[in-house]
């Protein structure tokens, strides 16, 4: 893909929107008088701010870029990431679970675990999720940058150190209100900066009806993203092909999905990461934080027309390259390895007779290739060579094309300097809400979790107002650090990630029993929460995707593939039901435990911690639509029609 | 908090919406040939602007509103 080239007014708007950012850092400076203002916002945010920084907290790296790209993978089964994989938790989240989390009082998800079960449970989550959100803003940092290196040609440094510390400034200055108020204008910023793109591209597309279409020649190609054909509604029917995982484009089946992601996954996500939780935390009021995710619900609801739309259009694009002229841009690795087989003319050859040298000197060569395209430095032979195969894979290897590059190449496609400014903005925005959600979350669970719990208690609030900020420069330190290691040794990251998802995993189970069974013990707690996570890892470490390597993907406790308990289709398949069996595991076993172990919190101690002694929220005299109740009602009646509209 | 998040978010898309409104005007109409031959920047900066003063008029509304006043 060529270098995007902006103009002085894509500047000028990239200019102005980080101006108004560190601005509002600056306005808020002067209300950081105590640590609850730092850290809570003080609890004086009105819900439609907390519900929008709710969902915008969540619009890191993985929506804008990672959703476009499934959505030319998968077609619209992507959208079950949010009508089934996200609305549900979050009106679950509202209605249930904030009158704990928020009614307790406690300032964090560690410290109502705290509450609720034992210190031995709060450690365990707070050093898990301090650890894991700094690493999470790391990447998210080494992604933008990267991104930005690739399509705009930045220094890798400059981005890194750039994002970095206009995230600095905005937090340190005016805290966890800073952070919710530029994520609400990051959400605006990125609605108005994709919908123009979505249009124009759907236009071009001939409108929906003439997409279905073009997307159904794409579903019965052999050579479309799921290397297989398919019926022809397979890119554009979410729930008709799911029964066998084989006859959809994204290789799972009902049972994982609606187990899996739509309860294990998205519920342990919206209802106990503190993330996102921690922005409804800072509501205004009961009622306004049980609104809150019921509040993000609706336009989550809609996101799929900004982020999954675009992926579908791409691909429909891609297959009418002839009139179009639009091409997905090829993976560098398989670009290069083709180009180097070329090169050495060993074009046509069984890859498996080659001998110890031949296989050294291909990927010495594929390797050289590589660098060459990434880094632009190619001769005019080596140009052509890569053109030619860019064009062979465009056309008959879309399995090999590099999705996650689709936003970018429906940017430089499409938009003039000017607009093309504002949606660069809006995804430099949309990583940046990610990173100061990180960063934010951070500063909190090390502050009340971990500094003033077992380091430091007993200080006067100024103390932990000043330890705030400290540790606010030290988050965005590591995270820089994080961010040179990904680049550095990318499955050191890999790795980590797949660490951190077997301790999520179990943890909604811990949630879900806490808060709705008065007999579940701390010991209960802590040794559900250990046999979730070992069971994710004894999962991982016994099964495989298909067609992958023993390693980081799985089937490390078997030694070889051939030996693996249970092949999956793709390796979506295969964290799906990780989930579900870590879930049950820590559910089995928190149970067991507690009834083998005395529970040593009174009816007293538990009181605003567990539904069966805590008094129900009556909204009386409250109009319908500013009820709790209703509102996830109609969320949930929207979500369903959604799903049948795109059976 | 006494900072109404409207106020930053309305003048921010006003700024935003002008200079685009303004770029559209003065621009080489051939650069919107990509965009199937409509001038999106004038187009869109103007959405951006009624959005931004919309923003700012209910900002400055609920300022003005009984319990907001001393």
């Amino acid at each position: 893909m060529q270098t995007i080239l902006l103009g002085p007014i894509d500047y000028g708007i990239l200019v102005v929107y980080f101006a108004f950012v560190l601005g509002i850092g600056w306005a808020l400076k002067r209300y950081m008088k105590t640590s609850s203002d730092f850290f809570l916002s003080g609890r004086s945010i009105p819900a439609w701010v907390c519900g929008l920084a709710f969902l915008s907290a969540n619009l890191g790296a993985q929506e804008v870029i990672g959703m476009a790209a499934c959505g030319a993978k998968y077609g619209i089964m992507t959208s079950h990431f949010y009508w089934v994989g996200a609305i549900p938790a979050m009106v679950f989240v509202g209605i249930f679970m904030m009158p704990f989390y928020y009614g307790s009082k406690a300032r964090s998800v560690p410290e109502y675990l705290k509450l609720r079960f034992d210190e031995k449970t709060r450690a365990f989550n707070a050093i898990s999720f301090a650890v894991m959100t700094v690493f999470s803003s790391g990447i998210s940092m080494h992604v933008l940058a990267r991104l930005l290196e690739q399509i705009l040609g930045f220094e890798y440094n400059m981005c890194i150190w750039v994002s970095a510390t206009i995230v600095l400034v905005y937090i340190f200055l005016g805290g966890l209100t800073s952070a919710i108020y530029n994520e609400v204008l990051q959400f605006f910023m990125i609605v108005l900066g994709f919908f123009p793109l979505v249009m124009i591209g759907l236009k071009q597309a001939g409108g929906w009806g003439s997409l279905v279409k073009t997307l159904s020649t794409v579903a019965t190609d052999p050579g479309n993203p799921a290397g297989r054909a398919l019926s022809s509604g397979a890119w554009t029917e979410s729930w008709q092909h799911i029964a066998n995982p084989m006859a959809n484009p994204m290789g799972v089946e009902w049972f994982g999905m609606v187990m899996g992601l739509g309860f294990v996954l998205s519920f342990g996500y919206w209802c106990t990461d503190f993330l996102v939780v921690q922005r409804a935390m800072a509501a205004n009021s009961m009622s306004a934080a049980r609104r809150t995710p019921l509040i993000a619900a609706v336009p989550k609801m809609i996101f799929p027309l900004l982020v999954i739309l675009p992926g579908m259009v791409a691909i429909a694009l891609h297959y009418n390259f002839d009139q179009t002229k639009f091409r997905i841009p090829c993976d560098p690795k398989a670009l290069a390895e083709k180009a180097a087989l070329d090169q050495l003319h060993w074009v046509g050859m069984d890859a498996k007779q080659f001998t110890e040298a031949q296989k050294k000197q291909l990927a010495e060569t594929r390797q050289d290739i590589q660098t060459k395209i990434e880094t632009r430095k190619m001769d005019d032979a080596l140009k052509a060579m890569v053109a030619k195969w860019e064009a062979e894979i465009g056309k008959n290897d879309k399995q090999h094309l590099d999705y996650n590059m689709v936003i970018p190449a429906l940017l430089q496609y499409y938009l003039p300097s000017g607009l093309l400014g504002l949606c660069l903005t809006a995804l430099m925005a949309s990583f940046m809400s990610g990173m100061a959600g990180n960063v934010t979350a951070f500063n909190t669970v090390w502050t009340y979790d971990i500094y003033q719990s077992y380091i430091r208690p007993g200080q006067p609030d100024r103390h932990y107002l000043h330890m705030g900020h400290i540790i606010t420069v030290v988050g965005i330190v590591i995270s820089v650090a994080c961010a040179y290691v990904a680049k550095g040794f990318n499955n050191i990251m890999d790795m980590l990630q797949l660490v951190f998802g077997f301790v999520n995993a179990p943890l909604f189970a811990t949630f879900l029993l806490g808060m709705f069974w008065r007999r579940a013990t701390g010991h209960g707690a802590f040794w559900g929460l250990v046999a979730g996570t070992v069971a994710a890892a004894l999962h991982h470490g016994l099964t495989l995707p298909a067609g992958a390597a023993v390693g980081i993907k799985g089937g490390w406790l078997i030694g070889e593939a051939a030996k693996a308990c249970h092949v999956y289709p793709v390796d979506m398949a295969q964290n799906f039901w990780a989930a579900i069996y870590a879930w049950t595991s820590c559910f089995v076993v928190t149970i067991g435990v507690s009834l083998l172990t005395p529970q040593n919190k009174s009816a007293e101690d538990l009181r605003g911690l567990v539904y069966s002694l805590t008094p129900k929220q009556t909204e009386a005299g409250v109009p319908w639509f500013k009820q709790p109740a209703a509102l996830g009602v109609v969320v949930m009646l929207a979500a369903i029609v959604l799903n049948i509209i795109f059976w | 908090m006494n900072l109404d998040v409207r106020y930053p978010i309305g003048l921010l898309f006003s700024v935003v919406g002008v200079m685009m409104a303004v770029f559209g005007l003065l621009s080489d109409p051939a650069i919107y040939q990509r965009s199937l031959g409509v001038n999106v920047n004038l187009w869109w900066g103007l959405v951006l602007l009624v959005f931004g003063l919309l923003m700012l008029f209910l900002a400055w509304r609920g300022g003005q509103s009984p319990d907001k006043k001393p």
